[in-house]
């Protein structure tokens, strides 16, 4: 069992910040996300994108935001319960919440901050017939153990980063790696298309474009999937394969969440505005993106002020009764749970003879 | 901010209708174009849309709440997530597809040969009367 003062579910900068004003107040957080990285969306979808909207930043990219975010908060020391998805939420006696992952692992804390965005990242799959029965039986969504390749025959389909940075690694790794894409034309990092360029004209990697998987063979496992290959003219044939690995991105989806009992509209959860971003559930918060109320507006900067009073009220829950005081950084400074201090210099008073 | 209008001749809405349609003609303004969306239960909307607020179609579809919130325009609009493809059924020469939106649809689902992400559509004059229709989602 994790135990900690602030569960949140989501490491977006929203979960990240929250951390951060957390760790002011003295409260421990520790943090769940769907994602096998932190960042949510801004590590998801679009790392190398310019965002212009955030307070003192003319200009910064989503993964530098990340980064930066995680070097802001680090010294509060949070946990990470990455690659794993909030699936059930049961309040105890005590009045603390357990959260289980889709992997079984427990959180316990008096406050849950939901800071879940558009929802969890499920991949998107692709429309073949029987690709549900071969789940699990040699079609993968996520690469988690590259090891599981190896000296094994892998189809990969896609036309994006992960399509063609996972051919690249799996080159070394497995015995056959075909690389299948709709076009000839590939979305990713220059030297990305380069690498798979030289690897193909190595014969390291079978690269069957413009194509597209349209059925999987097997008895009980992947045998072999069916490729249609429209090049010149139209024909159909077989890779034998032991792995299919679509890699078609991923799609937020609300999930679970959907049935903890908070009042959901529009795909979001409704919180009160006026004071501290709680749910209809007491103790349960929901910040930034996956929150709504009147006049909601879904930047990452309106996220960072919710997180902000969101822990001004989870202080008031775990120290009832106790009064807190506002302090700024600037005069009292930033204390880390693991020992280091940042403070202001002192200004010197010295005498001009 | 002028409100948006809409125009909704789905059945059980037709009272409603009548009314918002009137309100439409009423309002409309000269920088208005008319627009027809099916959305993704085969519904018909026809909707007014800005030319002055640079919007593009994705967003007026979300400003008309024709599709779930979260299930369009989840990348807000950078042609890199698909959420908003459709299928443009008019015969109205769009501006030419950029390499990002080309490589977006090359790795959708659902993709004919009529598909666009409408985040990429520009609300302008020339596209008066436009057609289209929502993808399914995925």
């Amino acid at each position: 069992m994790i135990s900690t003062d602030i569960l949140i579910i989501g490491a977006g900068p929203t979960g990240l910040f929250a951390v951060f004003e957390a760790g002011l107040l003295k409260l421990k957080c520790h943090l769940i996300d769907a994602l096998p990285q932190i960042g949510g969306q801004c590590s998801e979808i679009y790392p190398k994108k310019p965002i212009y909207d955030i307070p003192g930043f003319p200009e910064i990219l989503a993964g530098e935001l990340t980064e930066n975010l995680m070097e802001q908060c680090k010294q509060f020391q949070p946990g990470f319960t990455l690659g794993e998805r909030a699936e059930t939420i049961e309040k105890q006696e005590d009045g603390t919440f357990i959260v289980t992952t889709n992997k079984g692992t427990k959180h316990q804390a008096p406050v849950v901050a939901i800071a879940g965005g558009l929802g969890s990242f499920e991949p998107r799959k692709p429309l073949i017939d029987n690709i549900a029965s071969f789940e699990e039986k040699g079609v993968e969504y996520f690469i988690k153990d590259p090891e599981i390749y190896r000296n094994k025959r892998v189809v990969i389909a896609g036309g994006g980063d992960s399509a063609l940075d996972w051919s690249i690694f799996l080159s070394n790794v497995a015995s056959e790696v075909t690389l299948v894409h709709r076009r000839n034309e590939f979305r990713g990092a220059l030297d990305s298309v380069e690498k798979v360029q030289e690897l193909k004209n190595k014969g390291k990697i079978n690269l069957v474009t413009p194509a597209e998987i349209i059925n999987i063979v097997g008895d009980d496992k992947v045998e072999a999937v069916v490729v249609s290959q429209s090049q010149h003219i139209e024909k159909e044939f077989e890779v034998e394969c032991d792995h299919f690995i679509p890699l078609f991105g991923l799609s937020p989806k609300l999930g679970p969440i959907a049935n903890w009992g908070l009042e959901i509209e529009k795909n979001a959860i409704k919180v009160n505005n006026a004071l501290d971003y709680q749910t209809n559930i007491p103790g349960i918060f929901a910040i930034g993106d996956v929150n709504t109320y009147p006049g909601k507006l879904k930047l990452i900067l309106c996220g960072f002020h919710e997180a902000t009073l969101m822990c001004q009220a989870a202080y008031q829950i775990i120290n009832p009764g106790k009064k807190y005081v506002l302090k700024y950084t600037t005069v009292s400074g930033v204390h880390g749970f693991d020992g280091t201090s940042k403070t202001a210099p002192k200004a010197v008073v010295k005498a001009i003879n | 901010m002028r409100s948006l209008k809409t125009t909704n001749f789905n059945s059980e809405r037709i009272n409603v209708n009548v009314n918002s349609a009137n309100l439409s003609l009423i309002y409309m303004s000269e920088k208005d174009i008319n627009i027809k969306i099916t959305d993704r239960e085969g519904a018909i909307h026809k909707v007014l849309a800005p030319t002055d607020m640079a919007m593009n179609l994705m967003e007026v579809v979300r400003a008309y709440e024709l599709a779930p919130e979260g299930t369009i325009g989840i990348c807000g609009g950078m042609a890199m997530c698909a959420s908003c493809q459709c299928y443009v059924l008019s015969g109205h020469d769009l501006p030419e597809m950029q390499d990002d939106e080309e490589a977006m649809l090359s790795e959708a689902f659902y993709v004919k040969d009529n598909s666009r992400l409408s985040c990429q559509i520009e609300i302008t004059p020339q596209i008066e009367g436009l057609e289209v229709e929502l993808a399914p989602e995925s």
